[in-house]
């Protein structure tokens, strides 16, 4: 039952979706290089981010080419995790709010930067960072 | 015997395949049993890979300090203006890269060439390393030159240290396995010992070296852009 097959494929298709894996990763980090916020960020960062996943299960890992009893195997057990992530979801909105409600925690605190921290001890960082 | 006959039978396909694999009284997956297996460990490694982001959603969305600036904090500069978060780019493009080449090894398995499956064994080894040690240039710049630890940075919210050192590190670890496992591999391709059994042993350390690419495609994307 092992070897009569295997997964073996044209290298081409290989080739194509290495190229492709290339393409999406290089639109991700232009959405940071970029400085794309808000819901805009949000969507393009998930939808490249799926499509990578899915062409590295699907081809890479030949799922796409496996029977179904492996494939539901694989896949199947990992949706469970959806309503673990929704779950985390609710609660931690949940206990955010309680502490901007109750607890008077600053609803406007913004971080800081290397550069905020660096800048107090005499360029020290910054010089560090240049070489 | 008759065991033997229904294993040999050519099993149906599609949706009648997926009732006849589970209910007929033979074996389910007709895969290398060290395939399937392969699959159930990344399958439960999934799971951990997720209790860990998930965590990270939750202590995220807890906090009321604001979020570091990862943007800032993993840029790098050549000389010039720091670039925004390029060190983590190329190590994605980097991990990436070793991907290809890892799927060209399972092909040139298959094909029975063992000296191109060895050396692009190594080629997927040497592009781990080269990400472990980027890893590690990271860390002892998060480390010593930011400050950053697990219970505190300059920053922002304190639970940016323990995220970070916890889920980068527990990919690390999986990546540095994998060197390992890859080269005991190829190393055992090129010496003759899979020559009888077949290369199905390749697709399987494949197998795993793509997962440790794509749990890092979920890391690139939740801990270092959004």
């Amino acid at each position: 039952m092992s070897s009569e097959a295997g997964q073996q494929h044209p290298l081409g298709i290989y080739y194509k979706i290495w190229v492709l894996l290339f393409v999406l990763s290089t639109f991700s980090y232009l959405v940071d290089y970029y400085n794309v916020q808000g819901s805009m960020r949000w969507a393009l960062v998930i939808i490249f981010m799926i499509l990578k996943a899915g062409f590295i299960v699907a081809i890479f890992m030949h799922v796409v080419w496996e029977r179904m009893a492996l494939v539901f195997t694989i896949l199947g057990p990992p949706v469970v995790l959806l309503l673990l992530i929704s779950f985390m979801a609710v609660e931690g909105a949940y206990t955010e709010g309680t502490r901007f409600d109750y607890m008077g925690h600053d609803r406007n605190a913004v971080a800081l930067g290397p550069n905020d921290i660096h800048h107090e001890d005499a360029g020290h960082g910054e010089a560090a960072e240049a070489h | 015997m008759s065991e033997l006959a229904v294993n040999q039978a050519q099993p149906q396909s599609g949706l009648d395949g997926l009732v006849d694999d589970w209910t007929a009284d033979k074996q389910t997956y007709h895969v290398p049993w060290g395939k399937a297996m392969m699959w159930i460990f990344l399958v439960s490694d999934t799971f951990i890979f997720t209790c860990f982001l998930t965590g990270y959603l939750n202590v995220r969305m807890t906090t009321t300090q604001p979020w570091p600036p990862q943007s800032e904090i993993f840029a790098l500069s050549f000389g010039g203006a720091p670039i925004p978060l390029i060190l983590i780019a190329i190590m994605t493009f980097v991990l990436i890269s070793s991907s290809g080449t890892m799927a060209m090894a399972v092909n040139m398995g298959y094909r029975k060439d063992k000296m191109k499956t060895f050396w692009l064994m190594c080629a997927t080894a040497a592009f781990g390393v080269t990400f472990v040690s980027m890893q590690a240039f990271e860390w002892s710049k998060l480390i010593l030159d930011e400050g950053v630890r697990p219970w505190g940075n300059p920053f922002g919210a304190p639970q940016f240290g323990s995220v970070f050192f916890m889920i980068t590190g527990f990919h690390g670890l999986h990546v540095s396995a994998g060197v390992i496992y890859l080269l005991i591999v190829a190393f055992k391709v090129k010496r003759g010992d899979y020559d009888k059994k077949g290369f199905e042993i390749v697709e399987i350390a494949g197998l795993y070296w793509h997962f440790v690419d794509l749990v890092w495609v979920f890391i690139f994307a939740f801990f270092y852009l959004l």
